[in-house]
């Protein structure tokens, strides 16, 4: 099945999916990884991407804000073209524009750690010329209370637990008020007891209805946080839907034996 | 005649301007060769060949030839075609330059060495290229090299003796001025090295506090 297009849920309005992806595919070198995807996700959805290491789930995330630029297909955000063919210096403006307005939460955290928490938050807004620096100090403020994190502001990333680096790296990739969020395995790295305060930040967004693309192992969040679920591996979708049924009763043999891989461990 | 360090105070004014403008040939010389160097990495880290290529040719001049020499030829050499610096402006920018080829081989392999996922962050909330290097990449890079740019400029103050050669009256040159009124070379030598090794341990200071506030963070 190559059209993961989720479903009309009746929840939103059925405007236009806010991520449009068509045929895209992805090589690095001689290696295929995306061998032609089609996805669409709706404002206010979350959406769960899953599959095996090595699947291409990553590379599909990455490529939506052009961390990764793509052999060949489409990727639609906001009704712009993402890869639209452009010389170096217009692509790159056109770049800075669209990552304004895509947050990315990595799996190593990536916080910049000359910084204090509260200067992580800032940087983009004051560099940017978003705010001035009253103003994203005032709204940074907002965002670290929002992760908990209020009492961490003039905290270095390195007097900082796992769990709340990360919870400062959600806070950053908010200051510049996106419309849409990538997250990248945020908890893979994160010992056990501190992955529930980063998944409760998540689920928090999820409450505001901030659309989400989330690359996961963690399926139990998957299918506790998710509108809709994508099951993918050696660089195709297999199977797309909403969790209950693609975690309940998957169509697919690929699904369903991955799902018993996991769940037996 | 033995050794009599008590000629020293009389020659004390010449010793003091000598001090003065070696410090200053030396304060500006680091300054632009830390810029120039910060300047040099980037460039020679571009992605085209077209923009890397010139400046690594004019390091690998800088690099491969002598101090001295590049001296000689800022100096006298540039009045030929018209351009007539004077020997302080000239002492200056052969620093400058010799040692920015310097800096930027140590500031390169550091950017280089900062961690990919940092740019990738930077650039995935929408700063351009040269934001991303400019705030976060290059401060970091910086505060990992600071013992080593801290080596290049106590030598460039060491080295900032050479531009006595073109008659810049620092203190290699003042106190060779003393010594031929005088005729005490040993006592003057041996001050004037005495003086260039307490600049060099207020430098060495001024690095251990750079670096120390820099690294406040890990």
């Amino acid at each position: 099945m190559l059209n993961a297009a989720p479903p009309a849920t009746g929840r939103f309005d059925m405007s236009d999916p806010i991520v449009k992806i068509r045929g895209l595919k992805k090589n690095f070198g001689a290696l295929q990884v995306l061998k032609g995807i089609d996805m669409d996700i709706e404002p206010g959805h979350i959406v769960a991407l899953i599959g095996a290491s090595g699947s291409g789930k990553s590379t599909l995330l990455r490529t939506v804000n052009q961390l990764e630029d793509v052999t060949d297909g489409e990727i639609w955000f906001d009704g712009d073209l993402v890869n639209k063919k452009l010389p170096h210096r217009a692509r790159e403006k056109h770049l800075n524009l669209l990552r304004q307005n895509i947050g990315m939460v990595f799996q190593h955290f990536n916080l910049f750690p000359h910084l204090t928490a509260m200067e992580n938050v800032t940087l983009a807004p004051i560099m940017l010329g978003r705010m001035n620096k009253a103003k994203a100090i005032e709204h940074a403020q907002q965002l670290l209370d929002k992760v908990g994190l209020d009492d961490r502001a003039e905290y270095y990333p390195s007097q900082l637990s796992g769990g709340q680096k990360q919870r400062v790296a959600i806070a950053r990739s908010l200051a510049m008020k996106p419309k849409l969020m990538l997250f990248d395995e945020v908890t893979s790295a994160l010992d056990p007891e501190l992955v529930g305060e980063v998944n409760r930040v998540m689920k928090q967004l999820a409450k505001e209805h901030m659309t989400m693309v989330i690359v996961t192992h963690d399926l139990r969040f998957a299918e506790d946080v998710s509108d809709h679920v994508v099951f993918m591996a050696d660089g195709y979708v297999v199977e797309a839907g909403p969790p209950e049924q693609l975690f309940r009763n998957p169509q697919k043999p690929k699904t369903k034996s991955f799902l018993h891989q996991v769940f037996d461990e | 005649m033995g050794l009599d360090f008590t000629i020293i105070p009389s020659y004390l004014d010449i010793l003091i301007t000598g001090t003065y403008w070696t410090v200053a040939l030396s304060t500006l010389s680091i300054f632009f060769s830390l810029v120039g160097g910060v300047f040099f990495a980037v460039v020679q880290l571009n992605r085209h060949a077209i923009v890397r290529w010139p400046f690594s040719g004019i390091a690998w001049l800088f690099m491969g030839t002598p101090l001295l020499l590049q001296l000689f030829l800022i100096y006298f050499g540039l009045v030929q075609i018209g351009i007539d610096l004077n020997a302080f402006t000239a002492g200056v920018i052969a620093l400058s330059l010799h040692f920015a080829v310097y800096n930027a081989d140590i500031i390169k392999s550091a950017i280089v060495a900062v961690d990919k996922g940092q740019y990738e962050a930077s650039r995935s909330v929408g700063l351009s290229q040269l934001q991303a290097m400019r705030k976060v990449i290059v401060p970091q890079a910086i505060a990992n090299v600071t013992p080593a740019l801290g080596n290049m400029m106590i030598a460039l103050l060491k080295e900032s003796s050479l531009v006595s050669v073109i008659g810049v009256m620092e203190l290699t040159l003042s106190s060779q001025r003393a010594i031929s009124d005088s005729f005490r070379p040993f006592e003057f030598y041996i001050a004037a090295a005495a003086i260039y090794y307490i600049l060099n341990l207020g430098l060495e200071y001024g690095v251990r506090n750079a670096e120390r506030r820099s690294a406040r963070y890990r």
